[in-house]
């Protein structure tokens, strides 16, 4: 399991980060997307080799109307 | 007469002409110049078609959109309006109460919207919005130092200005008022003394509720005015839009033009030379 934007999602074992957000309907190219894990940003381009550990915090973040 | 009457009161393309001002009146933020000095905040406005309407109408080329966790069931175009617009967008870090999470929604903004520029918020009070100016300082330099073009919401503080510019920010965007109040300038010789004590440029961000608030923000020297919910909670929010777009245009005029001192006594404007004596009564 990993906390998914606040909820408890069940992965894979070693699921990586692109295979998720694919789940969410997130594709690698989405615009105006990004995410951190644990606190830490990871950048687009290592979305595919990143293996998503137990307990994973995960924030898939996008725009939203905002001042 | 009557010529001269109509064409004072002309139309409104007499005083906004298409949106564009001379080419040397432009105002340049970081390298980059605008012709518009009118920047709108995406927030509270009820469709994304009045969105894109109010942008055309405000004549922006920069608007703020924040960060918030994906909606799979509702993935926004709010991206692709902006876009479809011409507009470029400015992250913001709203809803950050530390440096730490402003520090990483400004990286992970980047990431998003591949921009390095950020209106950095961090927020001190959940009933004011205040700015909390120790940790706003810490999030503006160690974002400068991570080579962000950093545009922070201050108080209207001429001492924390120039201390956020002294850390290499951008510009400043000092509050008139508590974000969303609509409560206008409450310090004006506050904004004045931003105006002197800093170089980069001043936006005044927050608190602006109509027209007149974005045209005395300008006649104080602010070279820029943030708008918000002004815009979208308006009754009718492309009205104000383009309300505000005339305002901050007679602003800038009416600072460039040199008010006249304000006085406890009349001046007469009617000279008394050649005054008849009709007299005694």
């Amino acid at each position: 399991m990993i906390l998914l934007n606040g909820e408890s999602f069940a992965v894979q074992p070693g699921e990586t980060l692109a295979a998720v957000l694919e789940r969410l309907g997130v594709s690698p190219h989405a615009r105006g997307v990004a995410v951190a894990v644990d606190g830490e940003v990871v950048p687009r381009a290592c979305w595919e080799l990143f293996a998503l550990a137990e307990d994973a915090r995960v924030e898939v973040l996008t725009a939203m109307q905002g001042g | 007469m009557m010529q001269a009457m109509s064409e004072t009161t002309g139309t409104p393309s007499t005083l906004a002409g298409n949106g564009a001002a001379p080419a040397e009146d432009q105002i340049t933020i970081a390298g980059r110049s605008m012709r518009s000095r009118l920047l709108l905040g995406t927030g509270g406005f009820p469709s994304l078609e009045l969105l894109s309407a109010a942008i055309t109408a405000a004549g922006s080329e920069l608007v703020t959109v924040a960060l918030r966790r994906i909606d799979p069931g509702a993935r926004g175009s709010l991206v692709d309006v902006c876009s479809q617009a011409g507009v470029e967008l400015l992250p913001n870090t709203a809803g950050c109460y530390t440096a730490r999470d402003a520090v990483l929604t400004a990286k992970l903004a980047r990431e998003a919207f591949e921009t390095n520029w950020v209106k950095l918020e961090v927020i001190g009070d959940e009933d004011t919005l205040l700015p909390d100016a120790p940790e706003l300082l810490r999030a503006a330099e160690e974002l400068v130092d991570e080579g962000f073009v950093v545009l922070p919401y201050t108080s209207d503080d001429p001492v924390l200005a120039r201390r956020l510019q002294d850390v290499g920010c951008a510009a400043v965007m000092p509050l008139g008022s508590p974000i969303g109040s609509g409560m206008g300038i409450r310090n004006p010789y506050n904004i004045a003394l931003i105006r002197e004590a800093v170089e980069v440029p001043v936006v005044l961000d927050a608190g602006v509720g109509t027209a007149s608030d974005a045209a005395l923000a300008m006649e104080l020297g602010c070279d820029a005015v943030m708008a918000a919910s002004a815009i979208a909670r308006a009754q009718d929010p492309v009205r104000m839009a383009r309300a505000m777009r005339a305002a901050v245009q007679a602003g800038r005029l009416a600072r460039g033009a040199g008010r006249i001192p304000r006085r406890l006594y009349a001046t007469a404007s009617t000279p008394d030379e050649g005054l008849p004596d009709f007299g005694p009564s």
